[in-house]
């Protein structure tokens, strides 16, 4: 059987100072000869690992057969951001992992084949979606990110009226303010925006829900509501020299990079520090976006420290291969103890301790345990923290008798609803950070438990 | 999203006022909050609070003094033009009961935000003296605004062009000092004013409340680049602010965190000075 066709990538040595997209996409050639290897299951147990239920096989066999529109209105009868989902899936833990072939380590490009279709009908032209007859319903989406967007386009498809309310002077969430643009041009994630709206929904932006309106007023106005706030709240470690100028936030760095545009300052306002030496701690997908973008501001040095081993690391594999072919060093096993500053309360250097990995703890990864003695310190004038985000508060100032836990989520049993009649939620608000493909699934979820409960009325 | 400006005036050198047409943000607005706003595109976000607002017409009133590149550019805008975001209300709106007798410090620029304060605590029942600083007489900002909520007034300017020449801190410390009974004091300036308040007030116990001013981003705690340190603790000042207890506040951290990007603002208002003609 012929080998999975390799994805085109901008050299390592040029991408590393821009910030281009890294990965090119498939040529028509190999789209198509991609899509030939598929087997056509039966039984496609691929599907199974796609959490919007795509009919993986069907638009495969599209692409084979060259025709890319078919392909691309299968997708989205499921999925309404391939071009998203394309890029940034994991999925290697998703579709690709049950895919029959993933056994002999040769699985369908399932991603990348879903991105050549997406980016095939974007330089088409996007195909307008066809309108339906109103229901008279009015929902309220609150976010636009991955969650919002898919349940308000789940819900506007069903021909219910959705205005989509975003704190952020664009729409996108993560999407947008997270993933930088060498991973997910922007332009992309506008367009994914732009079929949405061509669909009907209304997207209101600069509008925060628990400020300029509460959820308790949004329930007044609106037949139902669906919570899509992601968990934007950035955890600090609480050690010492953390408020040092220098040491940012991953979501701080990575919003003044992606939204506000820092890496084009001074043509954009936004100032960003350009750090010479820096540190990101952290092992997962933000850390990684966080280090790349350090090195493409035009670092000499960046590393990530880590407090677990290279199996550890939650990243996905592809993303931290890509960081190492740039030129991030891994310092593995290690730990921050605190951030010295220099005498203008500037950091200067991160005090590490060596870690060693001991028993399994709750989670089952073994528990990294700090080795005496083995303070050392390395020089940083950037120090960005990537420990992991909580649901961000503010929706829940006034919203009445809206159940959360201890850690900040909001409660929904098995159909996304939360304890308020008619209110659901999804995504990150609802599992902590996850992935831009489970918020989606827990919006299409939520927009068919909203049907459901508006058609009941 | 796009809002219209309805009305630009230049109050004294290089402050101005804008009313902008948010009918939102006008009708949930309370004393203490702030916007965000953005101009265009290229624009950085910067915070401005909400001086005043009218339900009736949807206005909010910003008040800001020229200070770099975002608050020059704002100031060549005009009644009729728009600016591209105007997010709010933003942070805890103000904790305003009846005590008795509340002290309003502002200075600078700061009386701006003090003015929605005061006419508040007026409102609750409070006796109000209000202190007002500027430079020099011309500078001066709202004195007839704050007379109209206030049962005392009190001017003073660093030069004695007009009231009390001098600084604030010197009409508080006399007043604290003479026996009067203050329940509250409220500070709103630069930090070193709301520094130097907070030490005066700190002897006498009185409860003193500031209003502190880090670089922000979103507004929202999504970013944490607006962390303070009060009692110890870090917080974000503008979802756990940006009011604060001052006898708490870590000020030199404060100021140093405000100095950060002092070279790019140096950068980006050079750029900005070539492209208009400079200063206008
Ligand atoms: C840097 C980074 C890289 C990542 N990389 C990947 C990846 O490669 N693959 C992957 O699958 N996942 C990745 N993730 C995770 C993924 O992006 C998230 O799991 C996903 O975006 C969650 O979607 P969501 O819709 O629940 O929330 P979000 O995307 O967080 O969107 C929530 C939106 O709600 C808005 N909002 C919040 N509160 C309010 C309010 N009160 N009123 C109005 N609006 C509000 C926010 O502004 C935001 O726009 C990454 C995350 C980050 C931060
Ligand atoms: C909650 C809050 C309310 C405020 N209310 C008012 C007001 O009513 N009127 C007023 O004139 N000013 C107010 N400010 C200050 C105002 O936001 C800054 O003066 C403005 O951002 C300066 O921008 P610039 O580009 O013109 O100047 P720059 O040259 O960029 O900056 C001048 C100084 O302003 C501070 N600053 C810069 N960027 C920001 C930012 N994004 N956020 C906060 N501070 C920044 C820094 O200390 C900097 O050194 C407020 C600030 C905060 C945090
Ligand atoms: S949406 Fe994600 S999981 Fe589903 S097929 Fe596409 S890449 Fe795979
Ligand atoms: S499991 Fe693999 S080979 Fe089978 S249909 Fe799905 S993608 Fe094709
Ligand atoms: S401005 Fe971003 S958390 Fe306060
Ligand atoms: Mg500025």
């Amino acid at each position: 059987m012929a080998a999975r066709q390799p994805m085109p990538l901008q050299e390592s040595e040029v991408r590393r100072r821009n910030f281009n997209e890294v990965a090119l996409g498939y040529t028509e050639e190999q789209a198509v000869a991609e899509a030939d290897r598929c087997l056509q299951c039966k039984d496609p147990k691929c599907v199974q690992g796609c959490p919007v239920n795509i009919d993986i096989p069907a638009f495969i066999a599209s692409i084979a057969e060259r025709d890319f529109d078919e392909a691309i209105r299968t997708i989205k009868l499921t999925n309404a951001l391939p071009a998203v989902c394309g890029r940034v899936c994991p999925q290697e833990v998703q579709c690709e992992e049950y895919c029959v072939l993933a056994k002999k380590g040769q699985p369908i490009a399932i991603g990348r084949l879903e991105r050549f279709a997406a980016d095939h009908e974007s330089v088409k032209g996007v195909e307008a979606p066809q309108k339906v007859k109103p229901t008279g319903k009015h929902v309220a989406v609150v976010g636009s990110g991955p969650a919002g967007l898919t349940a308000a386009a789940d819900l506007a498809k069903a021909g219910h009226s959705v205005t989509i309310f975003e704190s952020l002077h664009e729409p996108g969430g993560v999407l947008t303010y997270g993933i930088p643009e060498f991973r997910l041009p922007k332009a992309i994630v506008r367009q994914e925006v732009e079929y949405i709206k061509q669909l009907g929904v209304d997207i209101k932006v600069d509008y925060v829900i628990g400020r300029i309106k509460t959820l308790d007023e949004l329930r007044g106005e609106f037949d139902a509501v669906f919570l899509g706030t992601g968990a934007g709240l950035p955890n600090f470690m609480g050690i010492e020299g953390e408020n040092l100028n220098g040491v940012y936030s991953a979501n701080e760095f990575l919003t003044r990079v992606n939204l506000m545009k820092a890496f084009r300052f001074p043509e954009y306002d936004t100032p960003i520090k350009r750090g010479k030496k820096v540190i990101v701690v952290g092992g997962g997908n933000v850390a990684m976006d966080a280090a790349r973008c350090a090195l493409r501001l035009g670092a000499d040095e960046v590393s990530i420290v880590y407090r677990r081993g290279e199996d550890e690391l939650p990243a996905r594999r592809e993303e931290v291969e890509n960081a190492k072919e740039e030129g991030i060093i891994f310092r593995l096993l290690t730990n921050p103890v605190r951030i010295l500053g220099d005498d203008k309360m500037s950091a200067k250097s991160v005090e590490c301790i060596r870690m060693e990995l001991g028993e399994p703890d709750a989670s089952g990864r073994r528990r990294p345990v700090s080795v005496k003695g083995s303070e050392h310190q390395i020089e940083a004038d950037t120090v960005i923290i990537a420990i992991g985000t909580s649901p961000n508060p503010i929706i829940f100032s006034g919203s009445g008798g809206l159940e959360s836990t201890p850690k900040g989520t909001i409660v929904v049993d098995d159909s996304a609803m939360s304890s308020l009649p008619g209110v659901c939620a999804g995504g990150d608000v609802v599992t902590g950070a996850a992935t831009v493909i489970s918020a989606m699934g827990a919006g299409k979820l939520a927009a068919q438990t909203i049907h459901d409960y508006l058609s009941k009325q | 999203m796009s809002y219209s400006i309805v009305e630009k005036r230049d109050m004294v050198h290089q402050v101005h006022l804008m009313k902008v047409l948010a009918p939102d943000v006008a009708r949930a607005a309370k004393p203490g909050q702030f916007v965000i706003i953005r101009i265009d595109e290229q624009s950085e976000r910067i915070p401005l609070t909400i001086a005043d607002c009218n339900v009736t017409d949807g206005s909010v009133t910003i008040i800001f003094q020229e200070m770099g590149k975002t608050t020059k550019q704002l100031a060549t805008l005009k009644g009729g033009e728009e600016l591209q975001d105007f997010v709010g209300p933003l942070g805890t709106p103000s904790e305003i009961d009846k005590l008795g007798t509340v002290v309003l410090v502002g200075g600078g620029v700061g009386v701006a935000p003090s003015y929605p304060q005061a006419k508040a605590y007026k409102e609750a029942g409070n006796k109000v003296i209000t202190i007002i600083g500027a430079r020099s007489e011309n500078l001066l900002i709202l004195e007839e605004e704050m007379r109209a909520v206030s049962d005392e007034l009190i001017v003073c300017t660093d030069d004695g062009t007009k009231g009390h020449h001098g600084f604030v801190t010197d009409v508080l410390q006399k007043l604290l000092q003479s026996g009067e009974h203050v329940d509250r004091v409220v500070a709103i300036g630069p930090p070193i004013m709301m520094r130097a308040v907070a030490g005066v007030t700190k002897p006498f116990g009185t409860q003193t409340i500031v209003s502190l001013n880090p670089i922000m981003i979103d507004g929202t705690g999504m970013c944490g680049g607006c962390r303070v340190s009060v009692d110890g603790k870090t917080k974000f000042a503008c979802v756990d602010g940006p009011e604060f207890d001052a006898h708490k506040v870590d000020f030199n951290l404060l100021m140093n965190r405000l100095a950060v990007y002092r070279d790019e603002e140096g950068i980006s208002m050079k750029r900005h000075e070539c492209t208009c003609g400079g200063e206008q």
